[in-house]
């Protein structure tokens, strides 16, 4: 399970309401708002504890999303690009973030730049549908697999 | 599923072109029609359904039966998803992460338990699971284990199509104890996805319509009298540090259990931050993002 630090910062995300998904039409806008609301809402979070690390934006649809990331080690900031769709089981499935820059450079990763998550996160996943959204994802998915990976392949040199 | 079809000259091509090369060598007179996407995209979704309901044998009929043999849970949900909209029966089969157990599933909407009305059933493993995981890898692979999974699940399509012997809904493999354990699940009327709740009441109707006669129990809890191997049920679960977090776990029989508990969902013991309605549009939304 995560750890005390992680968990604090998840309970500051606001939950979201409604269950749907990109097929829905009115209420997969009304999902998209909750979005972006907890979303907004995660980043001024961060800012205010100096620990501002991503930036995200969709299409009009709210199907594609994009944006980057940050990693602070050793002083120097490494800047990543991420990208994901939103799958159409949506918010029963969580999306796969891909960091293309990094792909095929450590064993945590599917082809293509997917990065692959632990054991833990699928089924908190599951447990938490459909309350958690992208910005949980972004705290309990990518953040964690950050700090793991990135030092990793800063001592391996890549 | 590559590991049963792709050979050492055919690095570079997609798994399906793969596939399609070596299956069509060995015999001929098959037909076939490959696509090579990501079926969970809302793009391609609806492509996927398209050949579902249209690409049977005759064009504009609706394919007889669904396989599913990919490798990841969203894939297994979209599918799942697809053939409760379409009334579309399937069977899903699968390999654990560990390599040494899997299982097959078939899955008439409406019937029999969807993907979706479980969480993710596992064969209980029974073994120190230490002597298996490495640190720093995912996943373990036997091509062993996934040739008898490909096995069975021919096998109980060859019995489902021709009709003959008893076709499993659930056929489980345990590689370690060579255990194989069969049940039948029925559909969970809470189920999350609102077309597989649809389907069942369909399929209420239809046997109510039924003459009485014709109704004949096909499903049998097979009980285990001696237990010689001393097999235990042994929760995959680490989640569950605390007793009211955990949901009710189904009747299963022997060597059966669920992989993770969806808690009930009444009450909220802790205090969560809901996103409140601000009133601002989504096109204002998305400009407040972009200039944080």
């Amino acid at each position: 399970m995560a750890d005390e630090a992680t968990r604090r910062v998840v309970s500051e995300i606001p939950v979201l309401k409604t269950n749907a998904g990109p097929r829905d039409r009115e209420l997969w806008v009304q999902r998209l708002k909750e979005e972006y609301q907890s979303l907004i809402r995660y980043v001024e979070n961060n800012k205010n504890a100096d620990n501002d690390w991503f930036r995200l934006e969709s299409n009009k649809e709210g199907t594609r999303w994009f944006g980057k990331c940050w990693y602070i080690h050793d002083l120097l900031k490494y800047e990543f690009d991420i990208e994901f769709d939103i799958p159409i089981t949506y918010p029963t499935t969580a999306p796969e973030i891909a960091v293309p820059e990094l792909d095929g450079k450590t064993a945590k990763m599917y082809r293509g730049g997917k990065i692959c998550l632990t054991d833990h996160f699928k089924p908190l996943w599951a447990r938490n549908v459909p309350k958690f959204g992208l910005a949980h994802l972004m705290a309990l998915g990518l953040g964690p697999w950050l700090a793991g990976e990135i030092p990793d392949l800063i001592q391996k040199g890549v | 599923m590559n590991r049963l079809f792709f050979q050492p000259h055919q690095a570079g091509l997609s798994k399906v072109q793969a596939a399609e090369y070596t299956l069509r060598n060995i015999n001929p007179d098959v037909l076939f029609e490959i696509h090579n996407y990501n079926i969970t995209t809302v793009e391609n979704f609806q492509h996927f359904m398209d050949r579902i309901s249209n690409g049977g044998l005759e064009e504009g009929k609706p394919v007889d039966l669904v396989l599913s043999c990919v490798d990841n849970f969203e894939a297994r949900m979209t599918i799942n998803t697809a053939c409760n909209e379409l009334g579309q029966t399937w069977m899903e089969s699968g390999v654990s992460e560990n390599a040494v157990s899997g299982h097959i599933q078939l899955i008439i909407p409406g019937e029999s338990a969807c993907f979706a009305c479980a969480p993710p059933l596992v064969v209980a493993a029974n073994i120190d699971e230490k002597t298996l995981k490495r640190e720093g890898v995912c996943a373990a692979s036997l091509p062993t284990t996934m040739g008898v999974v490909a096995g069975i699940l021919v096998q109980n399509v060859l019995k489902f199509l021709l009709n003959f012997g008893t076709v499993s809904f659930y056929l489980g493999y345990n590689a370690m104890q060579d255990f194989f354990p069969t049940m039948s699940m029925k559909p969970n009327p809470q189920c999350d996805d609102r077309n597989c709740r649809k389907q069942q009441e369909e399929h209420k109707k239809k046997v109510a319509a039924l003459p009485k006669h014709e109704v004949a129990p096909e499903e049998e809890e097979i009980i285990h009298e001696d237990n010689e191997w001393g097999i235990e049920l042994v929760s995959e679960v680490s989640e569950e540090e605390l007793k009211n977090s955990s949901g009710p776990v189904p009747d299963l029989p022997e060597g059966i259990t669920v992989a993770y508990t969806i808690p009930k969902k009444q009450e909220d013991s802790v205090a969560e931050v809901t996103v409140e309605d601000s009133g601002e549009s989504l096109e204002d939304l998305m400009a407040k993002m972009k200039n944080m």
